[in-house]
C-alpha cells in the first residue's frame, strides 16, 4: 500500500468525566471504587418524584473546556431527554443535549512531533450525564451499580480531520493535557475517566476515481494504546476489505466494533435491527441556561495558559528544544514551577536541566509532581544562579536540590554547610595557582613539554590546586588561569 | 372507511420503543383507539403556526443552578430497599447480553 | 361534639386547636369516625395512619398545653394524593407496579404540611399516575361520589374530592396537570385551587406531564384554600421549574382574603357557554350575575385557540408522561414479573402485566408524537399551539382582572358512562386543560346544584402569580352564597 493511493479519515468522539466534587444533577459525591450503591439518593436512583438540579460547576467546566477548544459558546443553551432502555441507566433516559450544545464550531491545535502543530475542528462540546455500571457475572444473571449513574460528562466530538492512528492518539493525548491544565478533569485513564470513540473509513483513489469506505465506529476504547492500536487495525482491515469486495460507504450502512485487546482485533458488534430512536425532546424538568457577557467574562478570567502554548513559550522565548518544552509541560505544576523559577531570575536551560534531569526523577519516585517536593521557584532559580556563577559545581547543585526538599534553608546556606561552596575568583585563584607552579617546576616543565608527560603533568598541577583550596576551587576557572600561564 | 391514522404494524413498532408487551386484543383495540385519537388532533393543522416559537416551558426562568456541595446520600440499603431482586450490593437482573437500547 | 368539629373550616379548627378550646385528638377522631363509617362505600382512601395519626395529634394537643408554639397548620386533618411521595406508607399512584412502593423520602409539600404540624391521615385514590378525569382508572380502587354514589368523584384527584366533600379529612392535597382538582372539586362540591405553574414545588409529586402538572389544595372553601397555599407555595431548590421570590414574592394569601376586589373586570368567553349543559350554562351565568350585582363589569372576550387545547394537550402530556413513566421497569423498585425470560422482558412484561390500559394508552401516544418522522408534525406543532394558546390568556388579562367560564361541561357523569371511548373522556376536559399549557393559575368553586343535586362548578381563572387576587374573587361569591355549606347526606 503505497501512501498516494489512500486517505485515513477519522472523526473522535471523546467523553471526558469532570472533576466536579458531586453527580451532574444530585449532591451526591463522586467517589472513585466506592461501596457499589452508596453514592446513590432519590435523583439518580431514578425514583418516582425526584426532580435533578444542575451542578453550576459542571456548567462552568463545560463552558472553559470549550472555550479553549476555541469554540462559540452559546448564549442559550438547553438540555434534552435521550431515550433508551438499558438497567444502568435508570430513568430510561438520560439527560444531554441535543440542538443547541454549549460549545461549537472549535479546533484544537495538536502537537505533531519537531515543533510542528497541526489544527483539527471540533465540532461541538456538550454535557451529559453518565449511566451506571452492568457487571457481568459467571451465572445468569448481571448486577447493576448506580454509584456512577449522574456522573458529569463532556462529550466533545472533533470533525473528521484525522488522517492517521498515531494522529489519534495524539489528540487524544492533547486533549488529556488540556483538560488537566484546566483542572476540569482528572483525566485518569486508569479511573475511566475518558473514553473513546473514532469513526473511520479511507478514501481510496482507484482508476482515478475516489471511492470512501464504509465508516466504522469503534466503541469503549478507554487507553490511548487500544485507540491507535484500532484505529491502524481498522485501516488495514478496510483497506482489504475494499480490494476484495469493492464496498463503498452507502446511507445506512455504517458499522459498529468493538476492540478485542488480546488478539488485538476490532469485532463486528450486532447489526441493530433498526437504528436507535433516541425520540429527543427538551427535558421539561430542567430550564434553558443563558451565558451572558458578564459570567463568560468571570469564567474566562478562569482560563489559564494552555499547555501548547506554553510549550511553544517555552521554545521561542527561553530557547528550550521542542523535547524538554514538552516533558515541562505535561502538567500545569510542573510547567508553572519552572516558568517561575525562570521569571525569579534563573537560567531557563540550567532549571530545565535541574527539572527534567534531577527534580523529575525524584518526584517520579515520590509519586508526586516535582512543584510538591518542598522547594519553591525562588529557590530553584537560586540553584540554578549559583550554578551558573560558578559558586558550586552542577555535580554539587544535585545534592543541594535533595537537601532543599527536607529544609527551607537557602541553597547558600546549605552549599556552605557541606562545603560544596566552589572558589571562582579568578584574582584569588591566580595567587594559588602561581604558588603551585612555583613549588613545581619540574611538573610545569613537563606540562609545556607537550609530549606523553604534559597531560599527567597538567592533571598533577591541577591537582595541587585542588589540595591547596581544599577543593573548592571551581576547576574550570583554574584551567584556563593554568592554561594560559602555561602557555605564556 | 376513512385511512387509519396509524396501521397495526406501527402500533407493535411503537409498543417495542415503550418496552409494552401487549397482547394481540390490546395491540387491535389500541389500534382503534390511538387512530382516533391522532384523527382528532390533527385539528392543530387548522392553525398556522409558521412563526411561532415552540413553549416547552410556560415560565422565563433560567439558570437554575446548584452549588457543587456534597449532601447525603441515601446508603446501599436504602437504595436497594425496594428492589425486586438483589444482593447484598447489587441490583441483580437476568444476563444482559446485547449492548444498550437492545433490540 | 363531632357533628360540629367536623363542619369547621381548617381556618376555624386550626384556631380552636390553637386555643385549647378543641383537641387535634378529637378532630382526627372524628374523621376516622366518618371514614370507618363511609369509606367503604366510597373508597376515598388507598391507605390511612389512623395510629400515627392520634399519636401525632396527642403530640401537638400537649405541646399547645405546654404554650410551646405550633405550626400554621397545628392538629389539622389532611389527606393527601396518592402520587406524592411519603416516607410512611406505601406511595402507590394507584397503580399495582407501585403498590408496594416505600419512598425513602418525603415529597417537599410533605416536609412543609409536617413542618406546619398538619396531621395527615391518609393517601387518596386517583387515576394511575394521575391520567384520567373520573378516578375509573385507579388500578386498585373505586371511588364514588358521595352526592350519588352511582356517579364519578371526577379525576384525576377524585379520592380527595370526595374525602373533603364527605368530611373525612378537613382539607386535601391534590395535582392538576389538565384539571385534576378543579374538575373533581366541580364534581364533589368542594372548593379546588390550581396555583400558578412553578409556585408549588414538583419535588416528590409523581410527574405525569411535568411542565403541566402542579399540587394544589382541595377544601371547603376558597379562604381554606389560601391557608393551605401560605404552607405549600414558595421556591424549592430541589425543583428547578419552581419559582423563586424575585418572580414570585412571598405573599400571605390569606389575611386579606375578606376584601372584596373593587373594580373587578370580569371576562366571559360566550362560545364556550356552547356544549355545556343547560343546568351548568344556568349555575355559571347565575353566579356570574351575582358578581355583577357585587359591582363587577363583565367583559365578553374571544379565545380564538382555546379549542385547539385539548389536541395540544394530549400530544405534550404524553410525551412527557412517555418519558416520565419510562422509568417503571421493575428493575430497581416497583413489581417485577415472574415472567421474564430475559433482561427485555423485565421491562416489556412488567410493565404490561402491572401498568393499566389509559396508561399505556397514552405511553404509546406519547413515545409516537416523540418518534423519529412524526416530532414535527406532532410534539413540535402542539408546543407552537402552546405558545398561541398561552397569548389568548395574555390578551384576555389585558382587557380584565379574571376569566370565568364553567369548570366541565357536564355535572358528575355515571360510573362507566365514557369509559367506552378514551376519546370522550378527553373531550369532558375542555375548560380546564388550557390553563395547564398556559401555566396560569384557576379555581373550581361551587356555583351551585343541578336538578339532580348534583354540584355545578364555577371556573376563575387568572393571570400568572395573580392567586391572592384570585381566591378573594372566590370568596366574594361564598360570602353570597350558601353553595360551600351544603353536603351530602351519605
Amino acid at each position: 500500500m503505497t501512501n498516494g493511493d489512500y486517505k485515513v479519515v477519522v472523526g473522535l468522539e471523546i467523553h471526558v468525566q469532570l472533576a466536579t466534587r458531586t453527580k451532574m444533577f444530585c449532591g451526591c459525591e463522586l467517589v472513585f471504587a466506592a461501596e457499589p450503591n452508596s453514592r446513590v439518593c432519590p435523583v439518580c436512583l431514578g425514583l418516582p418524584g425526584a426532580l435533578p438540579v444542575m451542578n453550576r460547576q459542571a456548567v462552568e467546566f463545560a463552558i472553559l473546556t470549550a472555550t479553549s477548544l476555541n469554540c462559540k459558546v452559546a448564549e442559550f443553551t438547553k438540555w434534552d431527554r435521550k431515550s433508551y432502555y438499558y438497567p444502568d441507566l435508570p430513568k430510561n433516559y438520560q439527560i444531554s443535549q441535543y440542538d443547541l450544545p454549549i460549545g461549537s464550531n472549535g479546533f484544537i491545535e495538536i502537537p505533531i512531533g519537531n515543533g510542528a502543530t497541526k489544527k483539527n475542528r471540533i465540532r461541538r462540546v456538550h454535557l451529559e450525564e453518565d449511566a451506571g455500571k452492568n457487571i457481568h457475572t459467571a451465572g445468569p444473571f448481571s448486577q447493576v451499580d448506580l454509584n456512577r449513574a449522574g456522573t458529569p460528562l463532556l462529550e466533545i466530538v472533533t470533525e473528521p480531520d484525522i488522517n492517521s492512528a498515531e494522529e489519534v492518539r495524539l489528540l487524544a493525548m492533547e486533549l488529556q493535557r488540556i483538560v488537566r491544565f484546566l483542572g476540569v478533569s482528572e483525566a485518569d485513564m486508569q479511573k475511566g475517566h475518558m473514553r473513546f470513540e473514532p469513526n473511520v473509513n479511507l478514501h481510496i483513489k482507484k482508476d482515478g476515481r475516489e471511492h470512501k469506505t464504509p465508516i466504522t465506529e469503534i466503541k469503549n476504547l478507554n487507553s490511548f494504546k487500544a485507540l491507535e492500536k484500532s484505529v491502524g487495525f481498522e485501516v488495514r482491515r478496510q483497506f482489504d476489505n475494499f480490494i476484495e469486495r469493492g464496498e463503498v460507504m452507502q446511507s445506512g450502512n455504517k458499522k459498529t466494533f468493538g476492540w478485542d485487546d488480546v488478539k488485538e482485533v476490532t469485532v463486528l458488534q450486532r447489526e441493530k435491527e433498526e437504528a436507535h430512536d433516541y425520540r429527543y425532546f427538551p427535558d421539561p424538568d430542567l430550564v434553558p441556561v443563558v451565558v451572558n457577557e458578564k459570567w463568560l467574562g468571570e469564567i474566562k478570567a478562569k482560563l489559564c495558559e494552555l499547555p501548547l502554548k506554553m510549550q511553544s513559550r517555552f521554545i521561542s522565548q527561553y530557547g528550550l528544544s521542542d523535547y524538554d518544552a514538552s516533558v515541562l509541560t505535561i502538567d500545569k505544576a510542573t510547567a508553572e514551577f519552572f516558568d517561575s523559577s525562570v521569571k525569579a531570575g534563573g537560567d531557563a536551560k540550567r532549571v530545565c536541566n535541574l527539572i527534567t534531569q534531577t527534580g523529575l526523577k525524584i518526584a517520579n519516585e515520590k509519586n508526586c509532581s516535582v512543584a510538591q517536593l518542598g522547594i519553591e521557584p525562588k529557590r530553584l532559580a537560586e540553584l540554578a544562579k549559583m550554578t551558573d556563577a560558578g559558586q558550586i559545581s552542577a555535580t554539587a547543585a544535585v545534592t543541594i536540590f535533595g537537601k532543599m526538599m527536607e529544609s527551607k534553608e537557602q541553597p547558600g546556606e546549605i552549599a556552605g554547610k557541606l562545603n560544596l561552596l566552589q572558589k571562582s575568583d579568578a584574582g584569588e585563584l591566580e595567587k594559588v595557582v602561581d604558588e603551585v607552579i612555583t613549588a613545581n617546576p619540574q611538573a610545569v616543565e613537563d606540562a609545556k613539554s607537550g609530549d606523553k608527560k604534559s597531560k599527567k603533568a597538567h592533571g598533577f598541577l591541577m591537582g595541587q590546586v585542588m589540595q591547596k583550596t581544599k577543593g573548592t576551587a571551581n576547576p574550570q576557572v583554574v584551567a584556563k588561569i593554568l592554561g594560559s600561564k602555561l602557555k605564556a | 372507511m376513512s385511512q387509519k391514522k396509524i396501521d397495526i404494524e406501527q402500533v407493535r413498532q411503537v409498543a417495542k420503543l415503550s418496552r409494552l408487551d401487549l397482547s394481540e386484543a390490546e395491540i387491535s383495540q389500541f389500534t382503534g383507539q390511538l387512530s382516533a385519537i391522532l384523527e382528532y388532533v390533527e385539528k392543530l393543522n387548522q392553525l398556522d403556526t409558521s412563526g411561532v416559537e415552540p413553549l416547552a416551558h410556560c415560565l422565563p426562568i433560567r439558570n437554575s443552578l446548584r452549588e457543587d456541595k456534597i449532601k447525603q446520600s441515601l446508603g446501599t440499603e436504602k437504595t436497594l430497599a425496594n428492589a425486586p431482586d438483589k444482593d447484598e450490593q447489587f441490583f441483580i437482573v437476568p444476563k444482559i447480553l446485547e449492548e444498550p437500547g437492545g433490540f | 361534639m363531632s357533628e360540629e368539629i367536623l363542619k369547621l373550616s381548617c381556618r376555624d379548627l386550626r384556631a380552636k386547636i390553637a386555643k385549647g378550646e378543641v383537641k387535634s385528638n378529637d378532630a382526627v377522631s372524628a374523621v376516622f369516625g366518618r371514614i370507618e363509617r363511609y369509606d367503604g362505600q366510597i373508597g376515598a382512601f388507598l391507605s390511612t395512619f389512623k395510629q400515627d395519626a392520634l399519636e401525632r395529634a396527642k403530640e401537638i394537643d400537649e405541646k399547645i398545653a405546654k404554650g410551646q408554639s405550633v405550626g400554621a397548620l397545628a392538629g389539622v386533618p389532611i389527606a393527601v394524593k396518592d402520587n406524592m411521595c411519603t416516607t410512611f406508607g406505601v406511595t402507590s399512584c394507584a397503580s399495582k407496579i407501585l403498590e408496594n412502593f416505600h419512598s425513602p423520602y418525603n415529597a417537599t409539600v410533605i416536609e412543609k404540611l409536617l413542618a406546619a404540624d398538619a396531621v395527615i391521615i391518609g393517601k387518596t385514590n386517583l387515576d394511575e399516575f394521575a391520567m384520567g378525569s373520573s378516578t375509573e382508572n385507579s388500578g386498585l380502587k373505586k371511588t364514588v361520589n358521595p352526592w350519588d354514589k352511582s356517579r364519578v368523584p371526577g379525576g384525576s384527584s377524585g379520592g380527595s374530592a370526595a374525602a373533603v366533600a364527605a368530611q373525612m379529612c378537613f382539607a386535601a392535597l391534590g395535582s392538576d396537570t389538565g384539571g385534576s382538582i378543579r374538575q373533581p372539586a366541580s364534581f364533589c362540591g368542594v372548593a379546588g385551587l390550581k396555583p400558578t405553574y412553578g409556585r408549588v414545588s414538583r419535588y416528590g409529586l409523581v410527574a405525569y406531564g411535568s411542565s403541566l402538572d402542579q399540587i394544589g389544595p382541595l377544601t371547603k372553601d376558597a379562604a381554606d384554600c389560601a391557608m393551605i397555599l401560605n404552607v405549600i407555595a414558595g421556591h424549592d431548590e430541589k425543583d428547578s421549574t419552581s419559582v423563586d421570590e424575585k418572580m414570585a414574592p412571598l405573599c400571605d394569601f390569606l389575611s386579606g382574603i375578606e376584601k372584596d376586589v373593587k373594580n373587578l373586570k370580569i371576562a366571559v368567553v360566550p362560545q364556550l357557554f356552547e356544549g355545556a349543559d343547560i343546568e351548568v350554562i344556568a349555575g355559571v351565568k347565575a353566579a356570574i350575575e351575582i358578581y355583577k350585582k357585587l359591582g363587577a363589569e363583565i367583559i365578553e372576550i374571544k379565545m380564538p385557540h382555546f379549542e385547539y387545547a385539548i389536541a395540544a394537550y394530549y400530544l405534550i402530556a404524553t410525551a412527557e408522561a412517555s418519558s416520565n413513566l419510562a422509568r417503571y421497569d421493575g428493575v430497581r423498585y416497583g413489581r417485577r414479573t415472574k415472567n421474564a425470560g430475559d433482561y427485555i422482558e423485565v421491562y416489556t412484561k412488567s410493565r404490561a402485566e402491572a401498568l393499566g390500559a389509559e396508561v399505556k394508552r397514552r405511553i404509546m401516544l406519547g413515545t409516537y408524537a416523540l418518534s423519529s418522522g412524526y416530532y414535527d408534525a406532532y410534539y413540535l406543532k402542539a408546543l407552537k399551539v402552546r405558545n398561541l394558546i398561552r397569548s389568548d390568556f395574555t390578551a384576555a388579562f389585558g382587557k380584565a382582572d379574571c376569566i370565568m367560564m364553567s369548570t366541565s361541561p357536564t355535572t358528575a357523569f355515571k360510573i362507566g358512562e365514557k369509559t367506552a371511548d378514551p376519546l370522550q373522556m378527553y373531550l369532558s376536559d375542555v375548560y380546564t386543560i388550557a390553563v395547564n399549557l398556559a401555566g396560569v393559575p384557576a379555581i373550581s368553586i361551587p356555583c351551585g346544584f343541578d336538578k339532580s343535586n348534583l354540584p355545578i362548578g364555577l371556573q376563575i381563572i387568572s393571570p400568572v402569580f395573580g392567586e391572592e387576587r384570585l381566591l378573594r374573587i372566590a370568596r366574594m361569591l361564598e360570602s353570597q352564597t350558601d353553595f360551600h355549606k351544603k353536603k351530602p347526606e351519605l
